[in-house]
Formats: C-alpha cells, structure tokens, sequence
C-alpha cells in the first residue's frame, strides 16, 4: 500500500553516513586538545549541528520524506533557536 | 463483513502514526531543549567554575559512549533496510546489536556515575557543597541530562525488545512496519541529544 514506491537506504548508505560521523566526533575531540579558548566550543557546536543533520537526513530518513515532515522539523529546530536568541538577548543586555 | 477476502481491507494509517512519532520527538526536543537553555546561560554565568568541573568528567568513557550510540543508530537504521528486503533475520540480528550496544552504553554510564559518587561527586555530597555555586550546577546539570538520556536509553531498550518481539511473531512484516520506524526514530532522537551533550559536557574543559 503506502510502502509501495518508498525509498529503501542502502546498507552501504548506512555505513558511508556511520564513517563520516565517527570522522567528525574524531575532529570535535581533537580540537579540544588546542585551547582555542571560546572559538573551540562555536567549533564544537558546529561540528555538532553537522552530525545531527545527518543523523535527521539519513538514519531519520528525512530527506526522503514527504514535504510534511521536513517542514515540521525545520519549524520545530527554528523554534529552538528563536527561544535561544531570545533567552540570550534578555541575558546579555539586561 | 461480505467481502471477498481476497480484497481484505487493512485499517491501517502509516503516515499518522508517523506524523505523531514526530510530534512526540518534537515535545522531546523541548524538553531537551529547555535544559540545554539552562546549560548555556548557566555557563555563560559561571565560565570559569564550568571549565573546572568539567574535568572531572573521563572523556574517553563519552568519546567511548558517543561512538557505541552512533553505531546502534546505524544498525537500526539498517535494520529497518533488513525489513523493507524481507530479511527477518538479518533484521533481527542488527536489533540485538543495537540492543547490546545500548546496555553497554548504560554499563559505561554506571562505572561513570559509580566512580563519581565513589569520589562523593554526587548533588548534596560534603565535597560538593564545599565547591562554588557555578560547580555545584555544574555537577546537578550533569546528572539531571545524563540521568534523563539515560532514562531514554533504558526505553529505547524497552521499545526494540518488544519490536524484536513483533517481528519474531511476524507483526511487523515487509509491507507493515511503521512501528519499527517509529522505534528507530526514537532511538536516533536519544542519538542526536547524545551529539549535543557529549561535547557540552566532557570537551569544554
């Protein structure tokens, strides 16, 4: 029925989307060896950002979803992100 | 009903059921979310006391745990890959590695908490409490996120057991198998909050 046309992953897709993952925890882990001081952590979360991406777009399948749920996704991320900006601008500048 | 049987009607709705898995991760994700907010503005606060508590923290055990999770997420990923092919028993074998690699998680995290508590790093130990306030926090926000994946792990655990359990009885079959999606979708959502804490927690020393 629905499972009709669906997009079957790989198992090589799988392991391709695993080595570039493990790749980047090595790349997280070692720049904290060099004190970039508060650059090391915008690193870390950017690296982090990237594997979660991943993780949504192929373990999660999202990219071959429906439109549906890519769109709640990003919504749900952004509204993350607004309460984080929010919450800082209030921090910083009170 | 007269019908034919050939002609069998199933009522059976995958992209609902799939779409609430979603909406479920959503209210996870904020739930997260808030005590990840928390985190950054506590650090924000208290830098210098973060920096120090945070290398109590054995970063070889979460670098160990990071790579354990990730590969589960790629076997059940697989699995479900497995399934989609008509392969019960590959499936299954990828669901007990995932099982498998999910109690490792958790025998690492009690050798973690054991040792700290062992050293009285534990909320409300003597020690503990002789430190600064920004370390204390430190040290309840740890356990509060790491306690509260963990208790994620445990049922995650839970839900692949009991797909594992489907599919041996044959419930979850090629063409049906919307509820091991929807366990693996759980799985990666305890995967993806690992991502954040791990370099949160251990690396910001």
């Amino acid at each position: 029925m629905q499972h009709e046309n669906t997009h079957i992953t790989s198992y090589r897709a799988h392991g391709v989307i695993l080595v570039l993952l493990l790749f980047l925890t090595a790349i997280t882990i070692t720049v904290t060896w060099f004190d970039a001081g508060s650059l090391s952590v915008g690193v870390a979360m950017f690296v982090a950002s990237i594997k979660a991406s991943l993780v949504l777009l192929y373990f999660m399948h999202l990219k071959f979803d429906q439109l549906v749920f890519k769109v709640f996704a990003a919504v749900a991320f952004l509204l993350l992100a607004v309460v984080f900006i929010i919450t800082f601008f209030d921090y910083l500048f009170r | 009903m007269e019908h034919n049987t050939s002609i069998e009607h199933e009522h059976r709705d995958d992209m609902g059921s799939k779409m609430g898995m979603w909406i479920f991760i959503f209210t996870e994700l904020l739930l997260f979310g808030g005590l990840f907010l928390v985190y950054a503005v506590m650090r924000a606060k208290f830098f210098e006391d973060f920096h120090i508590a945070a290398h109590q923290l054995n970063v070889f055990i979460g670098a160990v745990n990071t790579i354990v999770l990730l590969v589960s997420s790629m076997t059940i990923a697989m699995s479900i890959t497995a399934i989609q092919k008509n392969d019960k028993r590959l499936a299954l074998i990828l669901l007990s590695i995932t099982i498998t690699l999910a109690f490792v998680f958790m025998v690492n995290k009690y050798f973690e908490w054991g040792g700290k508590i062992h050293h009285q790093l534990y909320p409300g130990s003597e020690i503990v409490l002789t430190l600064k306030h920004g370390q204390v926090l430190f040290f309840s926000l740890y356990y509060f996120m790491t306690g509260l994946h963990g208790l994620h792990i445990l049922i995650g655990m839970t839900l692949i057991g009991y797909v594992m359990y489907q599919i041996k009885t044959d419930k979850i079959k090629s063409n049906n198998y919307q509820i091991l999606e929807n366990a693996g979708l759980y799985w990666h959502l305890v995967d993806l909050i690992w991502i954040f804490l791990f370099p949160l927690l251990y690396l910001i020393t």
